[in-house]
């Protein structure tokens, strides 16, 4: 484990306006340090969503600070956070959002070419990457042909093919069997002992537990516990 | 780090390898085309339905303008076909003289107070005036073009002469008309008569491609012939035509001349063209109707290919979302639009010059060519790109208000 790569502190977030406004986020504090893969559970509702928008400089929050790489995120423009999301984090989405009309490795090289990579150099690390995941043999697969589970890992390749601090995964299981969500876990979790990548992913799914370093869970817009993943395995193993 | 669970592996590999293997072949050989490319062009022909109505719209756009700017050039062109061939530096012309095609008569006398004016090396009466040609079968007449002229050098001889010559206008009652008004006028070879004005008329001399953009035929004769058969006073004539004196400034001759003759026109070839075009492209509306079209054209192609450009963009919005929340930039976004505008517009201007070529060709002989030179194609290709990139603008501005939020909800 090593220094915090994205770190949230006393977050508050407020959603919509007038009488219809709520508080999705109530002064919520955290980090994920390289090397560390981190479960975000809680029921509907909660505000996990919200915070990894806020995490990944979607959202900006009303008050509190968010810092990627030690850099404060604190009065940039939106196209300057755009920057920043593109350089440093790596979105993995429950409907993994593939571009149907391209390959598996079209799909990974738009991450790079749209920050500037020059094509050539764009497809030898999609391939990599795609390779990482162990999707080397589908590189010209369109989406369609492609099972849910190949479709999750390339866009696992997709998010991590740019080399970003952070890979935030929204519900990366969700849509997934058993089988290839423990496969899609294994994959994040290989890539989160890498020092140079934090992991946080939000889910549902009790099946992801055995992969986390840390579990945090939300309720009504507060983190309202913090497990360490050797009690959390403890009890899961006793369920 | 947690357990990893003993990672399994996460794929069969072997049953794949040839797939792979063509997709490093493609690497290999270094045939990688930019993605914003590859993406605009999937995106445009994932919808080939909505494609060919795109293509169509422009299509239909540019090939109405393309005809109406060739019609533009052509009617440009036709109008002044005479002042094209008469051999003249400068025009002797009734007052307020609007177009070739005046009838009002100078009185002959003009042309000797011309001759005088220094500089003036030839005075060349023309005779034009509109009448009536009887075919052969003596039942039926149809309107006609005259233009009579001194023989010889000068003034004003029919030309693209494809039997007889212009020598053989001297002989009694010979006439020079087009082959293209044979059944116009009645007549099915050289030597055909018919009659101008009750007096015969004799086809020796036919053309190829004089055509008037009136549609009533030219008839081309002799001066003398030409008074007769529109019953002109002897000496008069509708123009002079003026050569002036080798070494003898154009525009002071032409100074000279109006001092000498204060009652008429002495105009240049160049403003006697300019003046025709003005009257019968503008002052008659024709023009009006020509540029009217071709603007409807290019807003119809504007409308269409906004509307299938936004509608696109609007079925690929989540496309777009996604980019955002990947890190995408606007400009990135705009670029595909773009590329998406200007392949559209690439291939539908290919179709549209192609027909409209097509239909250039088949007008030739035509009395009002449409007439594409390569820099009216070169203005064309531009205005059709700019018209797709104009078109770009609403799709451009869903994309500036697309929220990647929105990705993570679904």
């Amino acid at each position: 484990m090593s220094e915090p790569l994205i770190e949230g502190k006393d977050i508050v977030k407020y959603l919509g306006t007038g009488p219809g406004q709520v508080q999705a986020l109530r002064s919520v504090t955290l980090s994920v340090s390289g090397g560390e893969l981190v479960l975000l559970m809680g029921p509907s509702g909660s505000g996990k969503t919200t915070l990894l928008s806020v995490l990944g400089c979607m959202l900006t929050p009303n008050s509190g600070t968010v810092r990627i790489r030690g850099q404060s995120t604190q009065g940039l423009r939106p196209e300057q956070l755009t920057d920043l999301r593109r350089q440093h984090i790596g979105f993995i989405f429950q409907t993994y959002h593939l571009f149907p009309t391209l390959t598996a490795v079209e799909n990974v090289r738009l991450a790079l070419e749209m920050g500037g990579e020059r094509p050539w150099n764009a497809q030898a690390r999609a391939v990599t990457a795609l390779e990482t995941v162990s999707l080397g043999h589908k590189i010209n697969s369109f989406p369609r042909q492609l099972s849910s589970g190949e479709q999750q890992r390339v866009a696992i390749a997709r998010a991590i093919v740019g080399k970003p601090a952070a890979i935030l995964a929204d519900e990366p299981t969700a849509a997934l069997d058993s089988a290839n969500g423990h496969a899609i876990m294994s994959v994040l979790a290989n890539v989160a002992k890498d020092s140079a990548h934090a992991v946080l992913v939000v889910t549902h799914d009790p099946r992801v537990i055995p992969f986390a370093d840390r579990i945090l869970h939300m309720e009504d817009g507060r983190l309202v516990e913090k497990e360490q993943s050797a009690t959390i395995l403890r009890l899961h193993e006793r369920s | 780090m947690a357990a990893s669970g003993g990672a399994p592996r996460l794929s069969v590999v072997d049953e794949h390898e040839s797939e792979a293997s063509a997709g490093k072949d493609d690497m290999e050989i270094g045939r990688v085309t930019p993605i914003l490319f590859t993406l605009a062009f999937r995106n445009l022909f994932q919808d080939r339905v909505r494609l060919i109505v795109t293509l169509v719209g422009i299509v239909f756009s540019v090939v109405l303008f393309t005809v109406e700017l060739g019609l533009f050039f052509g009617f440009q062109r036709t109008v002044t076909i005479m002042i094209d061939h008469a051999s003249a530096d400068l025009w002797i012309a009734p007052a307020e003289t609007k177009s070739f095609e005046a009838t009002a008569l100078l009185d002959g006398r003009e042309r000797f107070r011309a001759l005088a004016v220094p500089g003036v090396a030839e005075v060349t009466p023309v005779l034009i005036g509109f009448t009536y040609w009887r075919k052969p079968d003596g039942k039926s007449s149809t309107p006609v073009f005259l233009i009579g002229s001194q023989l010889g050098d000068g003034g004003l001889q029919p030309w693209n002469l494809i039997e007889g010559s212009v020598s053989d206008l001297t002989r009694p009652q010979a006439v020079a008309i087009d082959r293209s008004y044979f059944d116009r006028l009645g007549v099915s070879e050289l030597g055909d008569s018919a009659e101008i004005g009750d007096q015969k008329a004799r086809v020796a001399a036919v053309t190829k491609g004089i055509r008037s953009f009136t549609t009533t035929p030219y008839v081309f004769t002799s001066l003398d012939r030409a008074r007769s058969y529109i019953n002109a006073p002897p000496s008069s004539a509708t123009y002079f035509t003026v050569r002036v004196a080798p070494g003898a400034n154009v525009e002071d001759v032409r100074r000279q001349l109006a001092n000498a003759l204060p009652n008429l026109e002495i105009i240049t070839s160049d403003q006697f063209r300019q003046r025709s075009r003005s009257y019968w492209l503008f002052g008659t509306g024709a023009g009006a109707a020509l540029f009217g079209s071709a603007i409807l054209g290019i807003i119809v192609g504007t409308v269409i290919v906004a509307q299938t450009l936004y509608s696109s963009t609007k079925d690929h919005l989540s496309e777009f979302a996604t980019l955002r929340a990947m890190g995408s930039s606007r400009p990135f976004l705009y670029k595909v639009i773009v590329w998406q505008a200007l392949m559209t517009a690439v291939i539908g201007f290919a179709i549209a010059a192609s027909i409209g070529l097509i239909v250039a060709r088949v007008s030739t002989d035509t009395a009002l060519p449409i007439i594409l030179p390569p820099v009216l194609i070169a203005g064309l290709f531009a205005l059709t790109v700019g018209m797709s990139i104009a078109s770009a603008f609403s799709a451009m501005l869903v994309v500036t208000r697309v929220d990647p939020v929105t990705v993570l909800a679904r």
